[in-house]
């Protein structure tokens, strides 16, 4: 008997998206109602995924989904940040227009793929979770349907997306072909011999994922597609399915590919050497703080990828860990672009930062603690992220790695104290708006005093990780 | 347990940061005293710290010990008789910067405090590690408030050094962070007392003494990754400047003496030759380059890096005399440049003008300030009488043990100190009163008298009677060598 039980999560995410559906057809301007009501929809998703708190891992669906602590694990972080990203963007949302009924049922669809994703333990299924995914944030990215950089920006992911997601169908054809199963563990036991097709097929599904988590070569979308989608969109692409592909990257590797460890670990430490340097390198010329973050964030991924090149139980923990630390910061980065707005027009570009220590000492505080913190100084958390990260990297003595990586946070350290040096050392401008919703301050007081203090007692957050065993 | 008197010292100055960010920006006369009463306190408790100290014991005392990250890194603080003066230094030049700040700073004067604040908790922090992770932490934290300081309060090129500080300093650091966690791989802790006990493969103990070298060696300074300090020293406010001077530049050189040659004893007896050129190296250019100095901020640091070359070549010496000198001159140049950087700071916050060709006759306005300026000129350098002279007298003596030749070279580099800083002295102090704006300038209030003469004061009666210093610290030296003699003896054993 399928014991549905353990996937009431997605149970009931799918039915309020039609219950929402319903409401948003015959009820009229009820676009606030559905999304403080998709608010909540998260949060009660969160705590029935919390309670669902699996012992051991269950089989579900002839051996198709698999649930056990690190997926559940995974889909509270997705659906706790979710929660935070529609909390914090709730202003942003009302005042440029683009709160219609779709807008929370799509991030809600969207979410829906990602736990799909997440517990996915067949090639078909987690196909179809990433479609899910996809498909919903192309619409979300081109929400601003009269503004021409949000159309051009949905339309450039939207045709990359597909394009690599048929990469990933033949990479899964590939592998179908050669192991005959689409089935993980099947996989896994048809595929001992070291076969050329499978490889192939690997590195395909490969290309696809690192597309989805902007991993250089397959970055080129992401600066085009944050800075042209509304910010409330770009935050979940920074986050969100980042996280996702991430751990269907663990899944799929250090499940049915186990044994080739050897073969797929050069893509992956290739990958993470080029997103780091890339990443650092090309954030230096940015005048925008979107396009800013997306190298950024392009470069923490080779990050979290450095971890899972290490091929241990401590480098995917610490990559997990790496993955919580950077959404808390990016987070807490969009919480301070959400603030710089002045009479309902929002602002995104460096200058635009400067002298902001003068006016909002509080504001340039926690954004100063923030970009710290993404740039890897100690005491602060992202320090923490990237010495995890490398412990486990040097514990393999991939020494070059290490060397590299270190090296890249030296350049990019460059671009985040140049914001430092503009919002503390320019001369001031223009105020801006001090009346925020209660919510995006609580978020972002919290999450920077969260990386200001992660030091006192880390283990609050390596707990969650430490159970995690994959191999 | 006993009381946590090491982790209060450090905890201390971020309380009382944290205090003031709570205080209105406006009650400035409240922020200067809750800033000024928190690190006379701390200066207080290290002072009976220093008393309760058991000098004749090389051990580490105080030590406290709690798991921090669970199974990888224990947060382990204490003392020995190396680490207890710099904690003194750092306590005991804290409350002047503190002190000094109402002239210089204009305006946030709040933010300055709790950055000084901070980097008292760092830096006391640095000296009192146990644990090769929390030094790290301690070691890169100090960036944060220390880039703030010079880039917000500096100069007009600022931006610039600012800039050059941290990414130098970064960057040499990065390194020392693979090496600490290859060490955890290694040895399988981070534990400094455990480390001393194992010992670390002598297979793997060059390419680590290079990684912590790179980090030490740019935040010493040493030639030639020595250029960020002139710039960072120049733009930083006088308090900066002090901290900076006095202070940050001796975690490095704490940082050699217990780690460099304390963990890699096999490495660091390679290394003697390549520390030795660039040292001298050290001590020649950078005294050449500090004569031809038209800005006095630039010169005094300049001659710090000239300084610092002498500390690297005493503790590489590897005698007593050598590494006892070493750990004196820190502690004096700490004393030396702190005053000489207040007196540039007096000067500068009158005229505002750092160019030694805008002064001259100084003598005649201002008499107060040309005794004590002497004073601190003839300490830097190393007169007899003061402590400039007892550091460098031991390095030398050390140094001639080993060899004749690098004594010699270094003894030049004495008299070419005496030639820049006297020249300084002359250029600003004698001469006719040529410049009109230095006939109105008062000599020193009440403030600055108060702090020069403290400084003067310490410089002459440790210059006398050292006894205070050395007899905290001989012991720990002398183990510090046996041990390390013994590593290298069974080292040399094993490989005949």
């Amino acid at each position: 008997m399928i014991n549905l039980f353990f996937i009431s999560t997605e149970i009931f995410l799918s039915l309020s998206i039609l219950f929402l559906l319903l409401i948003g057809v015959f009820k009229k301007n009820s676009e606030s109602f559905i999304y403080n009501f998709s608010c909540i929809i998260l949060l009660v998703g969160l705590a029935i995924n919390i309670n669902l708190n699996p012992q051991f891992p269950i089989d579900l669906f002839n051996n198709s989904y698999k649930i056990d602590y690190f997926t559940t694990l995974i889909k509270s972080v997705i659906l706790i940040s979710a929660f935070l990203v529609m909390l914090c963007s709730l202003n942003y949302v009302k005042q440029n227009d683009i709160l219609k009924i779709e807008y929370p049922i799509l991030i809600l669809s969207s979410i829906l793929g990602m736990l799909v994703m997440v517990s996915s333990n067949d090639l078909i299924v987690f196909y179809v979770g990433l479609e899910l995914q996809s498909l919903a944030l192309y619409v979300l990215a081109a929400f601003k349907r009269d503004n021409i950089l949000s159309s051009e920006s949905g339309l450039k992911y939207f045709i990359l997306s597909a394009l690599s997601s048929g990469l990933l169908l033949y990479g899964c054809s590939l592998i179908y072909g050669f192991s005959s199963s689409t089935n993980f563990d099947l996989i896994y036991q048809n595929s001992q011999s070291i076969e050329y097709g499978i490889i192939f097929g690997i590195v395909f599904v490969l290309v696809g994922l690192a597309f989805k988590i902007t991993a250089v070569p397959f970055h080129m979308w992401a600066p085009d597609v944050y800075d042209g989608s509304p910010t409330s969109v770009t935050v979940i692409f920074a986050i969100l399915p980042k996280i996702a592909a991430l751990t269907v990257f663990i899944n799929f590797l250090y499940g049915p590919f186990l044994e080739m460890f050897d073969q797929w670990q050069a893509v992956i430490i290739f990958l993470s050497i080029g997103s780091m340097v890339f990443g650092a390198v090309a954030a230096i010329g940015q005048k925008k703080l979107k396009r800013l973050i997306a190298y950024s964030s392009i470069s923490h991924m080779g990050f979290a990828l450095a971890g899972l090149s290490v091929g241990t139980n401590e480098g995917i923990q610490n990559s997990i860990i790496y993955l919580i630390i950077y959404l808390i910061m990016n987070i807490a980065f969009f919480c301070c672009l959400f603030m710089l707005k002045r009479e309902n027009q929002y602002f995104d570009k460096v200058e635009d930062l400067s002298g902001l220590s003068k006016n909002h000492p509080l504001l340039s505080l926690s954004m100063m603690i923030i970009l710290f913190s993404l740039a890897g100084i100690p005491p602060l958390a992202g320090f923490f992220a990237k010495f995890y990260i490398f412990t486990a990297v040097i514990e393999q003595s991939m020494y070059f790695l290490a060397i590299v990586g270190l090296l890249s946070t030296v350049i990019a350290a460059f671009y985040y104290i140049r914001l430092i040096k503009v919002m503390y050392f320019d001369e001031q401008r223009e105020k801006y708006d001090l009346n925020h919703s209660f919510g995006l301050k609580m978020i972002l007081v919290v999450s920077s005093t969260i990386i200001l203090i992660y030091f006192i007692n880390p283990n609050i957050i390596n707990n969650f990780v430490s159970n995690i065993t994959i191999i | 347990m006993n009381f946590p008197i090491i982790s209060s010292l450090i905890l201390l100055p971020s309380i009382g940061a944290l205090f003031l960010f709570f205080i209105n920006s406006k009650n400035i006369t409240g922020i200067k005293y809750v800033s000024l009463f928190v690190s006379i306190i701390n200066f207080l408790i290290s002072i009976y710290l220093w008393l309760i100290f058991d000098q004749s014991s090389y051990e580490f005392q105080f030590v406290e010990s709690k798991v921090w990250i669970k199974d990888f890194i224990n947060y382990k603080v204490g003392v020995d008789g190396i680490s207890i003066l710099f904690i003194i230094l750092t306590t005991f030049i804290t409350p002047l910067c503190i002190f000094s700040v109402n002239s210089s700073i204009k305006n946030r004067l709040k933010e300055f405090l709790i950055a000084i604040l901070l980097m008292e908790t760092l830096m006391i922090g640095v000296f009192c590690s146990l644990d090769l992770v929390i030094f790290y932490l301690f070691f890169e934290g100090g960036l944060i408030p220390m880039f703030l300081i010079i880039g917000i309060w500096g100069g007009e090129r600022r931006v610039y050094s600012a800039f050059k500080f941290f990414l130098f300093t970064l960057l040499g650091s990065v390194l020392m962070l693979i090496a600490v966690i290859s060490i955890y791989w290694i040895a399988g802790t981070t534990d400094v007392e455990e480390l001393y006990k194992l010992g670390i493969d002598p297979k793997y103990q060059n390419l680590l003494w290079l990684a912590f070298f790179s980090s030490f060696a740019v935040k010493t300074p040493m030639w030639p990754v020595h250029t960020w300090l002139p710039d960072a020293h120049v733009e930083a406010p006088t308090a900066g400047s002090v901290l900076l001077a006095a202070i940050l530049l001796k975690m490095a050189g704490y940082g050699f003496i217990r780690f460099s040659i304390g963990l890699f004893p096999v490495a660091s007896e390679y290394f003697v030759p390549f520390i030795f050129v660039i040292s001298l190296i050290a001590i020649i250019y950078t005294s050449l380059v500090a004569l031809m100095q038209d800005d006095m901020k630039k010169l005094i640091a300049y001659s710090s890096v000239a300084h610092m070359g002498f500390v690297t070549l005493g503790l590489f010496t590897f005698t007593q005399q050598g590494i006892e000198g070493g750990i004196f001159q820190m502690i004096s140049h700490g004393i030396v440049s702190a005053a000489l950087f207040f007196s540039v700071g007096v000067v500068y916050d009158r005229t505002h003008s750092r160019r030694i060709n805008d002064y001259g006759g100084l003598v005649n306005v201002m008499p107060k300030y040309s005794i004590l300026l002497m004073v601190f000129v003839l300490g830097s350098l190393g007169l007899p009488g003061t402590t400039g002279f007892i550091g460098e007298f031991l390095i030398l003596m050390g140094t001639f043990k080993k060899s004749f030749l690098v004594a010699a070279i270094a003894s030049l580099g004495v008299i070419l100190g005496a030639a820049y800083m006297l020249w300084l002295y002359k250029r600003v102090v004698f001469g006719d009163l040529t410049n009109q704006k230095l006939l109105k300038i008062i000599d020193l209030n009440k403030v600055e008298l108060s702090i020069l003469t403290l400084l003067a004061l310490s410089i002459i009666f440790f210059g006398f009677y050292p006894d205070p210093f050395s007899n905290t610290y001989s012991v720990s030296v002398e183990n510090f060598l046996n041990e390390y003699n013994d590593k290298l003896n069974s080292y040399n054993l094993q490989n005949q």
